[in-house]
């Protein structure tokens, strides 16, 4: 028996500690939020916080999550009200088919506390290694910066 | 297992959210009888007698109430064939919907993909949604419309002209009003459409031509169920497939038991050459499979072409059809003066979608297959599914649900067929199956390879006399159009299914050929085709088909002969374009490049390129500055410029992202892309050995759009991708004088190229 939190609230599971936690989150605890998009850490669809920083889940056994904190990108928005990130992704209509937009907003998110004020250049430079196919990039850049500025404001 | 209660779910107010719930709840409260939708060719049988060319699909699809239905809580279900790619073709039909029938956008309820409730409006591609789906959405609507207010005319006994419509309120002028709702329709819609409701007129447009938010942006950017491979289904298994080494793999032989023992493991499924596996967990089906992977044996004797060695292999291989499909000789007798030839060569490229394939199918005890799939054509896919498996057409329910951007037939259809081929053996339970992303990249129908090749004979003045271009290439169309052999899996089956030999797609959408008929108007103007239909690696659509590789070769070699007679490459464009349209984008890009630098700095270029996507659909002028880094060879694109003219625009923001995206893409294709394979195997297995642009790679990119207010709607999800190939080449000749002819233009070819001083 495993424990750590998930967004937030206190989970068990049982689940084979080599388990990949991707599969553990989408099976087990119904996680839309992080997707299957390799397998093999390098696209980053599967990207999920842990202890804030940025994990692509599917490469991460189970085990490595015990005692510690894993968000989602359901876990982002408080009461049904979607985060000033997710936000601004829907006002700058900052996707496609927006299947790897969870792991862009929630490698934003990362990188948005480590740096609140940040220039055009270090957003695409902290989004690099996550691939979109439908080429959102620029929006998605815009929609980053958008929630920067809110956060300085 | 302890299971705990689901984080949770934010509930967002939307515009309208995709809610078949709510269609099966209200469908039943008014007093409406619907008839049987019927297919396209029965519709088109039972109207055998009526000759009116209905707009759009409605042509199929001739009945109102196979579109729409007003229900009693205030609603107005859409229903389409068309399916959302990621795109927001939804969302634009929303809105078109709301214009016509004057309702609040919010009450639209749409219904998309699912074959027993939709019109068949056949496979959702070419970029003809916008055309063929919402503009049966507009003459329906406003049809439903002038129904209701003739139903309130004639109660009030008012003359129709003399009502106005808010939200669904009729108002007569003497303080009257009753609604949409209050209006019981009875049979008033189970009638075909006659399609003489005139549309409104654009000046009193609320929605159409308002950038409105997609609709299910606010289910995706917060984590809510939307995509098939979110579908949780109460006791449903997990499966995955094993493939062979290469195309022409045959299973000699496979330790099934093995497998079959391992925890969590429900059936290994073995069938001829087929061979997958059904577990509890994903994890459990994933690690059998592997077992399996590794006990089988295969007989492999493919000996493919090799990436390097398919441009001969297209000129060798032995051609199905040789077709001139333009060939205008000159009149006039002017003297040639030179002749300038090109050889352009684009290799295949994948789809490569993010999300791997997905599909959950569920073999009823009733004997119906339920397939929810992230198909472009449920229909076709659906029947192709039915042959395969010898279940009756009408026991196979397709629903569509959301994928990961497809770009065109990727692997869609095949997880759908094999998770029904797998579902079959353990009736009654929900089976989901997802490939892996080597299965992915390696399986998947690529676009296909082509050569071009082009000639231009000149007047002593620089005229072009004469155009010639010929093309090779595999087939661009092979989608399981009801047939079983164009699903992967069913050519391994125990009685296996053969590919059906593909035909080439003619006028005036073309395939191969597609685009390869320049747009502009020379005296001589010959185009050849030739068409092979064997095909090493498995082809199939890819945005744009044919249009790409032929954009990229006409507007690449429109470069090189004005650089030969040192004009001016828009000039020279314009001088040959008689299509006001076409020339207004053409030279709108011109003025957001902005004018030439006086000077020009070294390595920096600047190219433009133009098409209008199938000669029938949007115009699109891209242009780009690059700079070339002449020791690395690697080429930075600095700035990109779009200019497009999609028709009447209904939502400009979402043309503007597909233009955007598909410029992107096509970057990416051109700058990076390649499908490597040796002479068994496809090399390119994964995002390291097929890298795509990534975002420190990528332009700004600015676009402007013309609206053509009551002009038809044009498809612009496809517009991008040959301008695209072609104003990069032209910018970096620009910058460094070096022709690249080969995509892609990765640094070694553009310094091997430098090498050679070819220009």
């Amino acid at each position: 028996m495993l424990t750590f939190k998930l967004n937030g609230q206190r989970v068990q599971s049982n689940a084979a500690l080599s388990e990949s936690l991707l599969s553990v989150l989408i099976e087990d605890f119904h996680i839309n939020g992080s997707k299957f998009g390799c397998g093999l850490q390098q696209c980053g669809s599967c990207t999920v916080l842990v202890d804030g920083k940025p994990l692509r889940a599917c490469g991460a056994p189970l085990s490595s999550v015990a005692g510690r904190s894993v968000q989602t990108l359901e876990g982002l928005a408080q009461a049904g009200v979607p985060s000033r990130l997710q936000q601004a992704f829907i006002d700058e209509q900052a996707a496609q088919c927006g299947y790897c937009t969870s792991g862009m907003i929630l490698t934003a998110q990362a990188f948005l506390e480590r740096n609140p004020n940040p220039s055009e250049q270090e957003v695409r430079q902290a989004l690099d290694s996550n691939l979109c196919r439908c080429g959102a990039h620029n929006r998605i850049v815009k929609a980053v910066l958008r929630a920067a500025k809110k956060v300085g404001s | 297992m302890s299971k705990v209660s689901n984080p949770p779910h934010p509930r967002l107010p939307g515009l309208a959210t995709l809610n078949r719930r709510s269609l099966l709840k209200t469908a039943g409260y008014l007093s409406l009888q619907f008839p049987l939708l019927l297919s396209g060719q029965e519709a088109l049988s039972a109207s055998a007698n009526e000759p009116v060319r209905l707009p759009g699909d409605l042509q199929t699809n001739r009945t109102l109430s196979a579109w729409l239905r007003v229900n009693a809580d205030q609603t107005i279900t859409l229903l389409v064939g068309k399916v959302e790619l990621g795109q927001g073709v939804l969302t634009a039909v929303g809105q078109v919907c709301a214009e016509e029938l004057d309702v609040d956008i919010s009450r639209i309820r749409i219904t998309s993909g699912d074959t027993r409730l939709v019109p068949n409006e056949g496979v959702t591609a070419g970029s003809f949604s916008m055309p063929y789906c919402a503009t049966a959405v507009q003459y329906a609507s406003a049809e439903v419309r002038h129904i209701l207010l003739s139903l309130a005319a004639e109660k009030w006994s008012l003359p129709i002209d003399s009502l106005q419509v808010k939200d669904g309120v009729i108002a007569s002028s003497t303080g009257q009003t009753l609604t949409y709702w209050d209006l019981v329709l009875g049979g008033a819609l189970e009638r075909e459409a006659t399609g003489a409701i005139a549309p409104k007129d654009p000046s009193l447009y609320r929605y159409i031509g308002q950038s409105m938010p997609r609709i299910d942006f606010p289910l995706k950017m917060t984590g809510q169920s939307i995509f098939v491979h979110e579908l949780r289904l109460p006791g449903m298994l997990h499966a995955r497939v094993v493939r062979p080494p290469s195309y022409r793999s045959r299973l000699l032989s496979v330790n099934v038991s093995r497998a079959q023992a391992m925890p969590g493991v429900v059936k290994v499924v073995r069938n001829g050459s087929f061979l997958g596996v059904i577990a509890k967990r994903e994890s459990q089906a994933d690690a059998a499979s592997r077992v399996l992977e590794k006990s089988a044996k295969w007989q492999t004797d493919t000996q493919l072409p090799t990436h390097d060695g398919i441009f001969d292999w297209l000129l060798k291989a032995p051609t199905h059809t040789v077709k001139a499909i333009k060939s205008q000789a000159r009149a006039s007798a002017e003297v040639v003066s030179q002749v300038l030839e090109a050889t352009y060569q684009r290799p295949f490229h994948m789809h490569a979608s993010i999300g791997t394939s997905c599909a959950v199918a569920t073999f009823t005890h009733d004997g119906d297959m339920v397939i929810q799939l992230h198909s472009q054509s449920v229909f076709e896919t659906g029947l192709s599914i039915a042959k395969m498996l010898g279940l009756p057409a009408n026991k196979v329910h397709c629903k569509h649900m959301q994928g990961a951007g497809c770009y065109g037939h990727n692997m869609a259809d095949d997880a759908a067929a094999d998770a029904a081929l797998l579902a079959k053996e353990v009736m009654g339970s929900p089976v989901r199956l997802q490939y892996t992303r080597a299965q992915e990249h390696q399986w998947e129908p690529y676009g296909s390879a082509m050569v071009v090749k082009t000639q231009a004979s000149l007047s002593a003045s620089g005229e072009i006399l004469d155009w010639d271009l010929k093309l090779w290439s595999n087939p661009h169309q092979v989608r399981p159009n009801g047939d079983p052999g164009n699903l992967l899996s069913a050519r391994y089956l125990e009685k296996p299914f053969d590919l059906v030999i593909p035909e080439n797609g003619g006028p005036p959408n073309y395939a191969a050929d597609r685009n390869a008929i320049a747009l502009y108007e020379f005296k001589g103007h010959k185009v050849t085709t030739n068409f092979i239909t064997e095909m090493p690696v498995r082809a199939s659509s890819t945005r744009g088909l044919g249009a790409y590789a032929n954009v990229f070769s006409i507007e690449s070699f429109m470069d090189e002969v004005a650089a030969k007679l040192q004009v001016d490459p828009i000039e020279h464009r314009l001088r040959y374009l008689k299509d006001t349209r076409a020339r207004d984008v053409l030279q709108k890009v011109t003025s957001l490049l902005g004018p030439k630098p006086v000077v020009k700095a070294p390595n920096m270029g600047r190219g433009v390129a133009f098409a209008r996507y199938k000669n029938i659909a949007c115009y699109c002028a891209v242009a780009f500055e690059v700079e070339v880094n002449p020791q690395t060879g690697y080429i930075r694109v600095l700035k990109a410029f779009v200019a497009a003219d999609a028709g009447q625009l209904v939502n400009p923001d979402g043309v503007k992202n597909q233009l955007e995206g598909g410029l992107i893409q096509s970057l990416s294709w051109t700058l990076k892309e390649e499908v490597k394979f040796n002479t068994t195997t496809i090399l390119s297995e994964d995002w390291a050995s097929y890298p795509i642009l990534r975002f420190s790679e990528v332009p700004p990119v600015h676009i402007e759009l013309i609206n053509r207010p009551g002009m038809p709607f044009l498809g612009a999800g496809e517009a991008a991708q040959g301008p695209t190939s072609a104003a990069l080449a032209n910018a970096v000749f620009d910058a460094i004088g070096v022709r690249l002819r080969r995509i892609p233009f990765t640094p070694d070819r553009v310094r091997a190229s430098m090498a050679k001083g070819q220009s």
